[in-house]
């Protein structure tokens, strides 16, 4: 195993192109090392990406934020702009793991490990969140949404790879905005979500919804984002029938595994359920008088 | 495999050494500069027995490359104490007995030093969720919550 430090984009992009076997992007390693110990990867290259310029700064950009594919879950909680302006995806992030873990992982990490019950995963998607792809052919935009392909597996090709991850803008008062996740685990901390929902909303002065995207973990292969339940929010003040209609659009699409963690049955309905809850969450947040 | 010569700072002493790629800087603290002091107990990241802080910030030293410590500045449970002077935290899990085998403690008086730098005066719930990462078999973890917030009160006081 090589283990290479590059300089610029360029260079990191060269390392990995030109590698001939198992290639690996490390920035908070608490994937990497892992799988790298269990002897579940056995990598050819390492591309320590932590000393590219700009890859641990979050920077405001068109009224949204821009995070470096190397910024750490601490690093991002500690960041008072971004946790006003999208706090549901910093609570996902920072549900990763220990404080120990905290102070090296990474979103960009946690969306290219592929896991369907990634944290983090469901907040970016239902802030419509774009990554920016450093790869052979340049720099190219891509929605959260399209990465994860199926469990550990993601839509970037050889030689590309996350240089940071963009955070909208939210629109200008009289308009208000928030997001909330929330996951199911058996315990307090320290779990791995058996079902998780994130939603962003909007709403206009008096409370009604105008906008909204609900995404769901751990209840299919891939995070899902789900427009037929968004649907049964926008329009409404979070009604109980809204609600209810929008936790059943939620249970309609999951598509989960059994296993000793949840069954099929368990995780469809709690699906359901964390939707509703995050749903409130988020308008309260935003303002709303639910 | 082509080894790597790192240049670090621990517990403020520059530091060099030679490392595989792949040895964790876990393995290099323990092997090759003799800070036995942060121990193995998962190797993956759960258990915390391995905590140390890196430019401030605490990590499982277990999940850390060797390499990936050049430039940085690490701090090990060995730079705590003052010469013979304990920390507040080490004395008061002394007198509060709040080890019994002792694998834990470094890890867990590294990572409560680390939440008391940012939060002098935490509840317990926030010391409880701070060293989630910090597993302890013995003591059933009262008795280190208790330490804990005894070494901050006198920590605050003086």
């Amino acid at each position: 195993m090589r283990y290479e430090k590059p300089e610029n984009v360029a260079e990191a992009v060269k390392l990995l192109q030109e590698e001939a076997g198992v290639a690996r992007v490390l920035a908070g390693g608490t994937d990497v090392l892992v799988q790298l110990k269990a002897g579940m990867l056995e990598p050819d290259l390492i591309v320590d990406i932590k000393h590219l310029e700009g890859i641990k700064d979050i920077v405001a950009e068109d009224g949204g934020y821009r995070i470096g594919a190397a910024v750490s879950g601490a690093r991002l909680g500690e960041h008072a702009g971004v946790v006003a302006l999208w706090p549901g995806v910093v609570e996902g992030a920072e549900l990763i793991g220990s404080t120990q873990v905290q102070g090296r992982a990474t979103m960009a990490g946690n969306l290219c490990n592929g896991s369907p019950a990634a944290d983090s995963v469901p907040g970016l998607v239902a802030a419509n969140a774009v990554v920016r792809i450093a790869g052979p052919d340049g720099t190219r935009d891509c929605p959260v949404v399209d990465i994860p392909v199926s469990p550990g597996k993601i839509s970037l090709e050889k030689g590309e790879f996350i240089t940071s991850i963009f955070l909208p803008a939210r629109p200008a008062r009289p308009a208000r905005a928030s997001d909330a996740y929330l996951r199911f685990i058996p315990r307090t901390e320290m779990d791995i979500a058996v079902a998780a929902a994130a939603i962003s909303l909007e709403l206009d002065a008096d409370g009604t919804c105008i906008a909204a995207r609900v995404a769901l973990g751990a209840v299919a292969p891939t995070v899902l984002l789900v427009d037929a339940a968004a649907d049964c929010i926008i329009g409404t003040k979070l009604d109980d029938a809204a609600l209810e209609a929008l936790a059943a659009a939620c249970s309609a699409v999951c598509n989960p595994i059994d296993d000793k963690r949840g069954t099929i049955a368990f995780r469809t309905q709690t699906a359901g359920v964390l939707a509703k809850r995050a749903a409130l969450i988020a308008y309260k947040r935003a303002g709303g008088q639910a | 495999m082509k080894n790597i010569h790192v240049s670090t700072t621990v517990n403020g002493d520059p530091t060099e050494f030679i490392c595989a790629p792949d040895e964790s800087l876990l393995d290099v603290l323990r092997n090759r500069l003799g800070l036995t002091g942060a121990k193995e107990g998962c190797g993956t990241g759960d258990c915390g027995a391995c905590s140390v802080t890196m430019d401030g910030r605490l990590v499982c030293s277990c999940l850390v490359l060797g390499a990936e410590a050049e430039g940085a500045a690490v701090e090990t449970i060995e730079g705590m104490a003052e010469g013979d002077k304990l920390h507040p935290l080490q004395q008061h899990f002394i007198d509060k007995a709040a080890l019994q085998c002792g694998i834990c403690t470094p890890g867990i008086l590294v990572a409560a030093k680390a939440l008391l730098e940012k939060n002098p005066n935490p509840t317990d719930t926030e010391v409880r969720y701070w060293l989630a990462g910090n597993l302890c078999r013995c003591t059933g973890y009262d008795k280190i919550i208790k330490a804990v917030q005894s070494a901050a009160a006198e920590m605050r006081g003086a």
